[in-house]
């Protein structure tokens, strides 16, 4: 585990010094731009982490083996600050880029924007029914809504193009050299293994607190 | 019919059933005591599949539709008829000639007169007489009754030692009280919960 | 099958029959509808084109539906039925379904008189627009029903309805708009469909869960 931070963490350096440093700067936008480093594989792993939460959903549903759920959970929660973060990065380009916090036009802003609504209501939900097989249900069919609204909610925005007029901001989309490709490559993994290792930390977290809940009604017993 | 081993059940960190073993032939009759909150409520829960286990095994040989239950609530619709409330169980439990044996169920549990009444009108009592019709309208081969006899006057209570008697020995039984003297003659085995 | 489809049609029938019994839920519906449909002539500003309005009416039909949805299952809930619907031979899944088409019919009642009020009020409904309006409602009952049954079950009740329900309203508010207002109402059309469509799916393969423990 430890050793598994320090990967992360180097290599979180290791993107940072590339996206910085190294990768050539845009034309257009300049330093704002470096942000997109970040921005879009944290997005990436945070639709990781959701898509994650409801593999494991299925599996408790399938097997109803508590750990499962746990499992389930502990995605989802990091899907969403994931989530949250994209939301913070992309409105900090969003600023640097036009000068405002928020732009419409962005459809993966928008798309995260209803997704952290419905995945906050995942915790709602979970926080309002008593611990136990209830509760691991009801997360679990939650958490596959979720992975359901993903692509359908994408369209929608797409689709709603028609009529929300956006005000004309330049499209992003950068189109990648080799040494900004690598860049990306290496915070997109970087990224990934920090989600990964929190994943394994809050797990293991949850599993001690589990054990030791036990352990205090085995002896009170 | 039933056979459990190490049954328990938790709800998160509130244990509500202590690991229990039990064992019920078919044709038995059980009658389960216990204290209040010792668990036999969620021990008949668990047994009509209302609830799952957190731990050990359970395996009952009645599937949905041969498993009667009466509960602490009704399971009725107030804003329903007592005709109407048993049409709709009727009809989901496939019960053959439907409307003979709801007629021939609330006469029994003398609930005739009041079949077009809604159910928020009646008392306790009679919301009890017709719980019971509902559970036994499909002829179900294992009954399990939680605390059957409460709310139910002096002709109520009568009405239900007949049911029961008529029972034993055809279906399983499975009752929790806390008048077991009641039920005593017909039991077969006998579990007091801690 | 067919006894699948008599299980559902007898739920149905048995809430068609308290709500007319009751008669609490679609006039307050009604009305709700009607005064929010008065507050938007209010909230628009002079000068604010069709598409807003068509916007608007979106907001009422959702919000009209979680008005009726927040009650769907107290009928369930006030004598146990829910666990007695539960302990039955049929499928779970029946359940659901059952008190999905009363939903429908109770909604698309409240809109026989809710459209002709917007036409009235505002601006003419196209076909198109119409053809939406059934197709979202579909989505609505099914997913709203689900997720009612959610709500019941957890503390907080009515209050975290409409929580659950209004991202996944979102696509569905898209598609009805776009349906009233697009110069391609066929695109939208079909998105509802597919919405309603993987949903209806979804739901009806776990109320299962959502009931059982």
């Amino acid at each position: 585990m430890p050793a598994l931070a320090a990967l992360s963490a180097a290599l979180v350096g290791l993107a940072i010094v590339l996206a910085f440093w190294v990768a050539p700067e845009d034309a257009d936008q300049g330093i704002s731009q470096r942000i997109f480093y970040f921005h879009v594989p944290i997005a990436l792993t945070a639709y990781a982490c959701f898509g994650w939460g409801a593999w494991k959903a299925l599996r408790y549903l399938w097997t109803r083996e508590e750990r499962h759920d746990l499992e389930s959970y502990v995605a989802i929660h990091q899907g969403t600050i994931f989530g949250a973060l994209t939301l913070a990065t992309g409105s900090i380009w969003a600023k640097a880029s036009w000068g405002h916090w928020w732009v419409w036009d962005s459809n993966q802003l928008v798309l995260f924007l209803v997704l952290f609504l419905f995945y906050s209501a995942y915790f709602m939900l979970r926080f309002s029914i008593e611990d136990g097989p209830r509760r691991a249900n009801m997360s679990a069919v939650y958490a596959l809504f979720g992975v359901a609204l993903i692509p359908v909610s994408f369209l929608a925005i797409r689709l709603a193009e028609d009529f929300i007029h956006p005000t004309t901001f330049t499209r992003d989309g950068p189109q990648m050299t080799g040494s900004m490709f690598l860049a990306f490559c290496v915070s997109w993994l970087a990224i990934t293994l920090v989600a990964y290792t929190l994943y394994r930390v809050e797990l293991l977290g949850k599993r001690l607190d589990g054990n030791l809940r036990e352990l205090r009604e085995a002896l009170s017993s | 019919m039933i056979r459990a081993r190490a049954l328990e059940k938790r709800f998160g960190q509130r244990r509500a059933l202590r690991p229990l073993d039990l064992a019920l032939e078919r044709g038995g009759f059980l009658v389960v005591t216990g204290a209040n909150g010792s668990g036999k409520t969620t021990l008949l829960r668990l047994v009509a599949g209302l609830a799952a286990p957190t731990r050990g095994t359970l395996s009952v040989d009645a599937d949905r539709g041969s498993l009667g239950y009466l509960g602490h609530e009704p399971l009725l619709y107030r804003d329903l008829t007592a005709l109407e409330n048993l049409d709709l169980y009727g009809r989901l439990y496939r019960v053959p000639e439907r409307r003979e044996r709801i007629g021939m169920l609330l006469e029994r549990y003398g609930l005739w007169d009041v079949r077009a009444d809604r159910v928020a009108s009646y008392s306790r009592g009679m919301t009890q007489r017709l719980a019971l019709c509902r559970a036994l309208l499909h002829e179900p081969e294992l009954l399990v009754l939680d605390e059957p006899f409460t709310a139910l006057d002096a002709d109520g209570a009568a009405l239900l030692d007949r049911q029961l008697a008529e029972l034993a020995g055809s279906a399983t039984v499975l009752v929790t009280t806390h008048e077991p003297l009641r039920v005593e003659p017909l039991a077969t085995a006998r579990l007091a919960l801690a | 099958m067919t006894t699948y489809l008599a299980d559902v049609a007898a739920l149905a029938r048995k809430d068609l029959r308290l709500e007319l019994r009751a008669r609490d839920t679609l006039p307050a519906m009604l009305l709700f509808v009607l005064s929010t449909l008065v507050v938007f002539h209010f909230a628009l500003p002079t000068g604010a084109d069709e598409v807003a309005a068509h916007g608007l009416l979106w907001v009422a039909l959702v919000f009209t539906a979680l008005l009726g949805l927040a009650r769907a299952w107290a009928p369930e809930r006030d004598g146990g039925a829910l666990e007695g619907l539960v302990l039955a031979p049929s499928d779970r899944s029946a359940i659901w379904l059952g008190k999905s088409a009363a939903v429908f019919v109770f909604l698309g009642l409240i809109e026989l008189v809710a459209l002709p009020a917007f036409a009235l009020f505002f601006s003419p409904l196209q076909r198109e627009a119409l053809l939406g309006v059934f197709l979202a409602n579909v989505g609505i009952c099914a997913v709203g029903t689900l997720l009612a049954a959610m709500a019941a079950v957890s503390r907080t009740r009515e209050l975290i309805l409409p929580l659950l329900f209004l991202p996944l309203a979102i696509p569905l508010v898209v598609g009805g708009v776009g349906s009233s207002v697009s110069t391609d109402p066929g695109r939208y059309l079909l998105f509802l469909g597919l919405y309603d469509a993987v949903f209806a799916i979804l739901c009806w393969a776990s109320f299962e869960y959502v009931v059982s423990e």
